[in-house]
């Protein structure tokens, strides 16, 4: 069964500045996402904000992650799906694609079998 | 070889591309697959019908040709095409692969430019050249961008499939957007010494007449098929003998395709009675409008105005719509009118270079007797246009000042 990746990219000032009931409604909607998706969902964290990120290029570790960028990559999930199509359909459920500030990229994931 | 067999494969290409690469790619699951075997049935007509004769269902022989060709290609290749992602075709209901293949070309996964690119060449059956021409390419950047997009339907397997129904209306104004935009680029051509690409208008009509017949009951597409043939029924009286720009005042109203705008007209008309009216439907009340004009003179400005109020809202205040409705008002009201509704728009970031604003301002300065201001506005629309025709009419108008 094909492997798609979610990125889940948003600004993540705005997600620590969720009001308890907004953080209740956003953590309903994933919890959605996944019943939805069942045993399609093969994994998935939340990622802890890009400043506790450490990238390393060539010789030099250096503080932060590998673009600065204002909306960073704040959690993923690994999906097996048939197709484009169901994946899209699933994907639309996720909080992050309604908000302003975030959005979801849908990545193929290379099949080595 | 003669001209018939010549004029029966252009009439088979014309009528049965489509229907022969989308039954193609069920068997072969790979578009490039498909496309390279369906233009080769189509070199095998011009070397066999000669010989043998036209057959009797040229649709049917062609895609047994290709279908060959495909199992032929597919046997020698199974080691090498087997390790490359496939089409992926779902089981799916009754339906026409025409349709199959025209959703899954403007997919909302594809960008803009990858969906008309993708529509004219695989579906329009349009050379790669040839699509390269319209939209202004060079041709390997027009194979390229081909190449990419083929390899994302395959690679992020977009589902060769109709949608289902609760996105079906999202997904058809897509298509719809799609077909208008080939129909567009060749109605009046961006660049270059002509001002229509008959080749491109064409496909996009008959593009849309087959939507159409596979989608009789939406209203959307025959409110579609209605612009363009009402549109299209003008395009004749539009350039004069010489190879001039002729605008809709000056043009031979009996040179207009009355047939074509009375099947348009019923169509919208029938349109307009099952569903609110979109975006094409009003722009198609608009064209029939004029179309039903008498005369230049007797042209319903009032009822033009009113069309292009209700398109407003339907586009979210379109600075293009603002445009030709600030020259509608021109018309109903006088020249100082148009000129006053046209003032707010010189500052709209959207038409700064859009040859069309500063023309219509040249038109009513013109009309004003403004004459050296209407010089400078020409003299701007002038260095905004590449359509040879229209330059030689804006030339031309600017000369007679």
């Amino acid at each position: 069964m094909p492997k798609y990746t979610l990125l889940i990219y948003g600004d993540s000032a705005q997600w620590e500045a969720l009001t308890g009931e907004e953080r209740r409604a956003h953590d309903a909607a994933h919890a959605e996402f996944r019943t939805a998706a069942g045993d399609r969902v093969i994994g998935g964290q939340e990622l802890e904000p890009a400043p506790t990120a450490t990238t390393l290029r060539g010789s030099v570790t250096s503080d932060g992650p590998f673009l600065e960028t204002k909306e960073a990559l704040g959690g993923f999930y690994l999906l097996e799906a048939a197709d484009l199509d169901e994946v899209l359909a699933l994907a639309k459920l996720l909080p992050e694609v309604r908000a302003a500030h975030s959005g979801v990229e849908i990545r193929p994931v290379v099949d080595h079998g | 070889m003669t001209a018939e067999i010549v004029a029966a494969v252009a009439e088979a290409h014309r009528r049965d591309w489509a229907q022969v690469l989308a039954t193609t790619a069920r068997v072969t699951r790979d578009l490039d697959l498909a496309e390279e075997c369906t233009q080769d049935a189509y070199a095998q007509a011009l070397a066999v019908w000669p010989r043998d004769g036209v057959p009797s269902r040229p649709g049917a022989w062609l895609t047994r040709v290709a279908r060959n060709r495909a199992l032929d290609e597919m046997r020698r290749e199974a080691a090498f095409r087997r390790r490359l992602p496939l089409l992926v075709t779902p089981p799916d209901g009754p339906g026409d692969d025409r349709l199959r293949l025209i959703f899954t070309c403007c997919h909302p996964a594809l960008s803009r430019e990858a969906q008309v690119a993708l529509t004219a060449r695989l579906v329009c059956g349009l050379s790669t050249y040839e699509v390269a021409r319209a939209f202004l390419l060079p041709e390997p950047t027009m194979a390229a961008r081909l190449t990419r997009a083929k390899k994302k339907i395959a690679t992020a397997r977009i589902p060769y499939r109709t949608p289902d129904p609760d996105e079906m209306g999202s997904r058809l104004d897509t298509v719809l957007e799609v077909v208008h935009l080939l129909y567009t680029t060749g109605h009046t051509a961006p660049i270059g010494p002509v001002l229509i690409r008959a080749d491109l208008t064409a496909s996009a009509i008959h593009l849309a007449r087959t939507l159409h017949l596979l989608m009789p009951r939406s209203a959307a597409v025959a409110a579609l098929l209605a612009l363009l043939l009402v549109t299209d029924a003008r395009s004749a009286a539009r350039v004069s003998a010489s190879g001039a720009l002729v605008l809709l005042p000056d043009q031979d109203r009996s040179r207009w395709n009355h047939p074509q705008i009375a099947e348009g007209v019923a169509l919208l008309t029938d349109s307009l009675r099952r569903e609110a009216p979109t975006r094409f439907a009003v722009e198609a009340a608009i064209a029939a409008v004029h179309a039903e004009s008498p005369s230049w003179e007797r042209t319903d400005w009032p009822e033009i105005v009113g069309l292009y109020d209700v398109l407003l809202r339907l586009t979210g205040e379109s600075p293009v719509v603002a445009l030709n409705r600030a020259v509608a008002v021109g018309f109903r009201d006088g020249p100082q009118a148009g000129l006053d509704a046209l003032a707010p728009l010189t500052a709209e970031p959207a038409l700064a270079t859009y040859a069309y604003l500063a023309a219509a301002r040249a038109d009513f300065l013109r009309l004003l007797g403004r004459r050296p201001e209407a010089a400078a506005a020409y003299d701007e629309a002038l260095t905004l246009t590449d359509n040879e025709v229209e330059r030689a009419f804006l030339a031309a108008r600017r000369g007679s000042l």
